[in-house]
């Protein structure tokens, strides 16, 4: 059955609506704070920690968001904090307007559902995407002021590729964050769920994961006397990892943060130097985005599914509150 | 009144097993002030989201201003206003933003959204206060910012559920006021409600609506007539000659249907018009002394009490008592 006028009338006003109400907001400024913050220490340990080695190193701009080593970098404090503000963003969108009991009274305007729930998840992207666009900047232009070495072309682009990833990573998270905010009517029901999926899938699943991959692919002993993984169990834990946003995008920004071919053990770094592959080498651009592309694909693909799922479930509801 | 703008054939509504709405048919006329009234639960606002295409109708049509809601929903709603019962406003925004906002989602471009706003708030007499911030608002103000909403939509067809309740009596004579001044703008009304004496003001016809069914419907007297078995109660109060018989002559008035002797010199005659007259002169032909004479006009109030009593108790009893 055809409807007849456009899904997406209306579409323009829900979203300035919405984005006027993040922006008069205490909560966004109070979550863009926080994010400023959580990055500040681990952004100010980077600049430290730059500034004593050469200025040779010709990747520093990508060593400011992900210095490598053990350092807290500021790309983990992001794997941390866009959930929050995303989820903080999101958790209300639908049962919000519930609870106000405003639901039926604009959906009885001639907008279709979709308009409204479009409108708000755009909403939230862009501010997201704005709060990260300053960080970025604030991370890049400090960077350059503390260092001051002007970034390459080819730094230029992976950061802004790590941006673009980063905005995905939000994206799914908002998805989830609305999805939640439709299935329970309870805000503080829905926030809960939402940070308890956050903390399992950042804290929980990546301990657990080679654990099940241990037990679906029991490695063989002959890796194990060597100490190195086997190829078929590092496979399970890889794909299990993807399971896990934060894994995702750990891996994703690492591909394109770090161009020089990870370690991977002495006796793998040995065969591959056999192999005639330098260990230590910059990885051109273009390899590096086919490494990080499936994750960072894997990232929009679970923003779309979630907003999917999201959409078919607010068809079905009742407005009534 | 001409043609039907809302039609209902069949129109159901089943949550799984539960039939909510069962096999509706009615036809609201256009300019028409219809009342649709029914206790709680009984599928008064499921049958006003089916119309406005806000929930799925489960078998049977609907046809709203000649359109289909479920097909053309927009078109429906372009011209149809609903206040819901708890009508809730964007508390951080003021009385005029958040019409603005529902204002651009019904398209309107600046010039005439400013110019209906005004005017609209105006009328609601909310003018002083379009510029606090909702979160202020009494349940009243609300609930006129609700129909101003309406009235800048230039609706054809409103769709008030409930939309007295929680009113204190001053404001919601002033509400129904300003529903009767849509009333007389030629807007048809459909309104849901408890408050039966108030919407009686109101409504041309109306419906009396449980378990999903309706089941009577017709102007408050044609209600009276088929629910009390007469519409007009005239009391008589008479000191009586004894042997005269007064209770009979009372009764053989034509139109009188019954006559109860409620004490020694009061009797209560129930009637299908206006019998004072006639009891005056049957008081006098008896050589009584008439000492007070009323009637009650029919009030919804008792149709609906006396109607929802007998579906309950047993037919028999009510007719007696009546
Ligand atoms: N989502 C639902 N699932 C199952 N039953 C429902 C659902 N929504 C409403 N009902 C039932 O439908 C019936 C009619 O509800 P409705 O809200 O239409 O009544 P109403 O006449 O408007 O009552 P009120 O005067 O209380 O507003 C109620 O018995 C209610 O329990
Ligand atoms: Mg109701």
């Amino acid at each position: 059955m055809r409807r007849e006028g456009s899904p997406w009338q209306g579409l323009g006003t829900v979203l300035l609506k919405e984005l006027a109400d993040h922006f008069d907001s205490p909560r966004m400024l109070l979550l863009a704070l926080l994010m400023v913050l959580a990055a500040a220490v681990p952004f100010y340990s980077a600049v430290d920690q730059l500034r004593t080695t050469t200025s040779e190193d010709p990747f520093l701009l990508l060593k400011l968001f992900n210095p490598g080593g053990q350092t807290l970098s500021v790309v983990a404090i992001l794997g941390f904090v866009i959930p929050v503000m995303a989820i903080g963003l999101g958790f209300d969108a639908v049962n919000g307007e519930h609870n106000r009991r405003t639901l039926s009274r604009i959906l009885a305007q001639p907008i279709y559902r979709d308009a409204l729930l479009a409108g708000k998840f755009l909403a939230g992207i862009i501010i997201l995407a704005v709060n990260l666009m300053c960080l970025w900047l604030l991370v890049a232009g400090f960077g350059v002021f503390f260092l001051g070495v002007p970034p390459s072309g080819d730094e230029f682009a992976r950061a802004l590729v790590f941006y673009f990833i980063a905005v995905a990573y939000a994206g799914a998270w908002l998805g989830m964050a609305m999805l939640f905010s439709v299935l329970f009517r309870s805000p503080a029901t829905a926030a809960l769920l939402a940070l308890g999926v956050w903390l399992f899938m950042t804290l929980l699943w990546p301990m657990i994961s080679p654990f099940i991959a241990a037990l679906v692919s029991p490695p063989d002993v002959r890796y194990t006397l060597l100490g190195i993984l086997d190829p078929q169990t590092a496979a399970w834990q890889q794909g299990l990892s993807r399971i896990s946003p934060y894994l995702l995008f750990e891996e994703a920004t690492r591909t394109i943060l770090t161009p020089t071919t990870p370690s991977l053990g002495p006796v793998l770094d040995q065969i591959r130097a056999l192999r005639g592959e330098v260990v230590g080498a910059a990885l051109p651009l273009r390899e590096s985005l086919a490494i990080a592309w499936p994750g960072a694909v894997s990232l929009i693909a679970g923003a779309i599914v979630l907003f999917v799922a999201t959409y078919v479930v607010f068809q079905r509801q009742e407005v009534r509150a | 009144m001409s043609e039907p703008v809302i039609t209902a054939r069949g129109l159901t509504k089943r949550y799984g097993e539960a039939v909510v709405v069962d096999a509706l048919d009615f036809d609201i006329l256009k300019g028409e002030t219809f009342g649709l009234l029914g206790p709680n639960g009984a599928g008064k606002t499921t049958t006003i989201l089916m119309m406005l295409g806000l929930t799925e109708v489960s078998a049977g049509t609907v046809v709203v201003a000649g359109r289909d809601p479920v097909r053309q929903p927009l078109e429906v709603k372009r011209r149809v206003g609903y206040l819901p019962d708890l009508v809730g406003f964007y508390d951080h925004m003021t009385a005029a933003e958040n019409l603005t906002y529902t204002a651009r989602l019904m398209g309107l471009g600046r010039d005439v959204r400013e110019a209906r706003i005004a005017d609209a708030l105006a009328r609601v007499r909310l003018t002083d206060v379009a510029h606090k911030r909702v979160a202020t608002f009494s349940r009243g103000m609300r609930q006129r910012l609700g129909l101003a909403e309406l009235i800048v939509k230039r609706a054809e067809i409103a769709i008030l559920d409930e939309p007295t309740s929680g009113l204190d009596p001053q404001s919601t004579h002033e509400f129904l006021d300003m529903i009767g001044e849509l009333k007389r703008e030629g807007v048809t009304i459909l309104i849901t409600s408890h408050l039966l004496d108030q919407v009686q003001r109101l409504c041309d016809r109306v419906a009396l609506f449980r378990g999903g069914k309706i089941l009577v419907m017709g102007t408050v007297p044609e209600l009276a007539r088929r629910v009390l078995g007469a519409g007009f109660v005239v009391d008589v109060e008479a000191a009586a000659v004894p042997g005269k018989e007064l209770a009979a002559r009372l009764g053989a008035i034509p139109g009188v249907l019954n006559v109860q002797q409620t004490s020694e010199a009061t009797y209560r005659l129930t009637a299908d018009h206006d019998v004072r007259a006639e009891a005056a002169r049957a008081v006098v032909a008896a050589d009584g002394a008439l000492t007070r004479l009323s009637v009650d006009n029919p009030s919804l109030d008792a149709i609906y009490t006396r109607f929802f009593e007998r579906r309950t108790g047993t037919e028999g009893e009510i007719r007696d008592a009546a």
